[in-house]
């Protein structure tokens, strides 16, 4: 039976469905964060759809990288960080202080600016999630989600023959893709990427820009960048942070031709300070 | 609008700016001399025409060479995505400008030995006033970034093209008294039409810079006047 608050759930599904509006993977509502006395960031509420790719940008300290590691609880990890406001993904809390930390962070995977794969060998790298998570239950499955992930990281080719050696000789652009099937294997639905190319030459930039596209068809992908250009060539969507606000959201395409806020215009065609 | 940290950036805008508006006055001094020649049945300025229309096609290559380079290099997006943009689509729209003033000067070459109808050429000379104030019009606009200016230029232009009917059926006539006028009305009748297009490729002017300012397109569908192609004289 329906308690009040899931038909009124209803009622917002089915408003949206109205007007077209896909229902949104993760939403965030007046999201602030606060480092001690100091707010980082400012009412941010955003709806991120599913199945698609959402561009943060901004100048450095704006943010987009805090509000990243909300989604996935990561500040929690900061004793003196102090998170307000709600955030859903699939329309659940994520900061019900029911929900475990470690399954949410199992659904929504990370990658980081600089690859950190574990000191082990590429087969390990990608096993270790699964394994501790209770994914497979022999030998035979868990090979196959080592080698299934690798494939979708477009790793797969470059490594099947050489999966015992460690996962940190490798080079950067494949130790970050070693990194996208560390991530994937845990079957997440949300992936977050902090600058995932910042230190990547532009051919493995370009590897990692094709993965995305590959990967968006069945993942939400939230991507922090610098790189405008890298918005704008792998998103659908673009959120500008400024100053601990979210200023401006919208269709990429619109964000970069015809931004509606004069600071974010300022901003991509690198008008700021 | 603050200045662009790279100085470099603002400095390369400013001089596709100047070299539209260099390419603007050329074309707005072509269209006026090609005028001229034509009236005072004057060869010598119709061959000034064509040869100052090389001038224009010199700077259209090198806006283009300009715009091709900035986007290589800068990347531009928002607002100076479609400043770069508009710019490259001004000066083809410019270029053709010139291209139809060369056309109407050559025109003039052909019938300098004619005697010119007054009446038409009055017809003429207003039509190409009226390109002349429309295409100025729309060249202030861009520079001045102002949409409600090219949107005025925009909406006028059915103004010429009333002209132009009106011109095309007088023509008619004409031909129709004395087959002897045939030869002349034909030219003074492709150069009204010359003129005519030259309002067009204003109009698309004032619509890039709709676009520019704005950021999207004029939603309505242009008035288009131009009732010549389905009209007929029959003879009695």
């Amino acid at each position: 039976m329906h308690t009040m608050v899931d038909k009124h759930a209803d009622a917002v599904v089915h408003a949206k469905v109205a007007v077209g509006l896909p229902t949104p993977k993760v939403s965030a509502k007046d999201v602030n964060v606060y480092y001690g006395e100091k707010r980082a960031l400012q009412d941010v509420s955003v709806d991120i759809p599913d199945r698609g790719v959402m561009a943060f940008i901004g100048p450095s300290g704006c943010g987009k990288s805090t509000f990243l590691r909300c989604i996935n609880r990561m500040n929690d990890t900061i004793p003196i960080c102090r998170v307000t406001g709600k955030i859903t993904i699939d329309d659940r809390d994520i900061y019900d202080p029911k929900l475990d930390v470690v399954q949410l962070r199992a659904r929504v995977g990370m990658v980081f600016q600089k690859p950190n794969p574990f000191p082990k060998s590429i087969y390990e790298n990608v096993a270790y999630g699964p394994r501790i998570h209770g994914l497979s239950h022999s030998k035979a499955d868990l090979d196959e989600i080592v080698q299934s992930s690798l494939e979708k990281a477009g790793l797969w080719n470059e490594v099947k023959d050489r999966l015992n050696d460690s996962g940190t000789g490798m080079s950067g652009g494949q130790q970050q893709r070693l990194c996208i099937a560390r991530a994937i294997a845990v079957n997440p639905e949300v992936i977050l990427m902090d600058e995932p190319c910042s230190a990547l030459d532009p051919i493995a930039t370009a590897r990692i820009e094709e993965l995305i596209e590959q990967l968006r068809k069945n993942f939400c992908i939230i991507i922090v960048t610098h790189s405008m250009q890298q918005a704008a060539r792998v998103s659908q969507r673009t959120a500008f942070f400024h100053l601990g606000s979210l200023v401006e959201e919208g269709v990429t395409t619109e964000i970069f031709t015809n931004p509606k806020d004069k600071r974010t215009q300022d901003y991509i065609t690198g008008r700021f300070g | 609008m603050n200045e662009h940290t790279v100085k470099s950036y603002e400095e390369e805008l400013a001089l596709l700016d100047k070299k539209i508006a260099q390419m603007g006055g050329l074309a707005e001094q072509l269209l006026g001399q090609a005028l001229g020649a034509l009236e005072r049945r004057d060869p010598r300025l119709a061959e000034d025409v064509v040869l100052a229309d090389k001038q224009i096609d010199t700077l259209e290559r090198e806006i283009e060479e300009q715009v091709i380079s900035m986007i290589a290099r800068r990347q531009p997006m928002a607002d100076d995505l479609r400043h770069i943009m508009g710019a490259l689509r001004i000066t083809t729209d410019l270029e053709r400008i010139g291209d139809l003033a060369k056309n109407i000067a050559k025109r003039a070459l052909a019938i300098a030995d004619e005697s010119h109808p007054k009446p038409l050429m009055s017809g003429i000379r207003h039509m190409v006033e009226l390109a002349l104030h429309q295409l100025k019009e729309v060249l202030d606009a861009y520079a001045e970034r102002d949409a409600d200016k090219a949107l005025s230029v925009w909406r006028n232009d059915a103004q010429i093209d009333a002209m132009y009917n009106s011109l095309f059926r007088e023509l008619l006539t004409y031909m129709m008294e004395d087959p002897r006028n045939i030869g002349i009305s034909t030219h003074l009748l492709f150069g009204a039409k010359n003129i005519e297009r030259v309002g067009d490729h204003t109009t698309n002017i004032a619509e890039t810079v709709h676009f520019l300012v704005r950021g999207f397109n004029i939603a309505d569908d242009r008035p288009k006047d131009d009732q010549t192609s389905s009209t007929l004289i029959s003879g009695t």
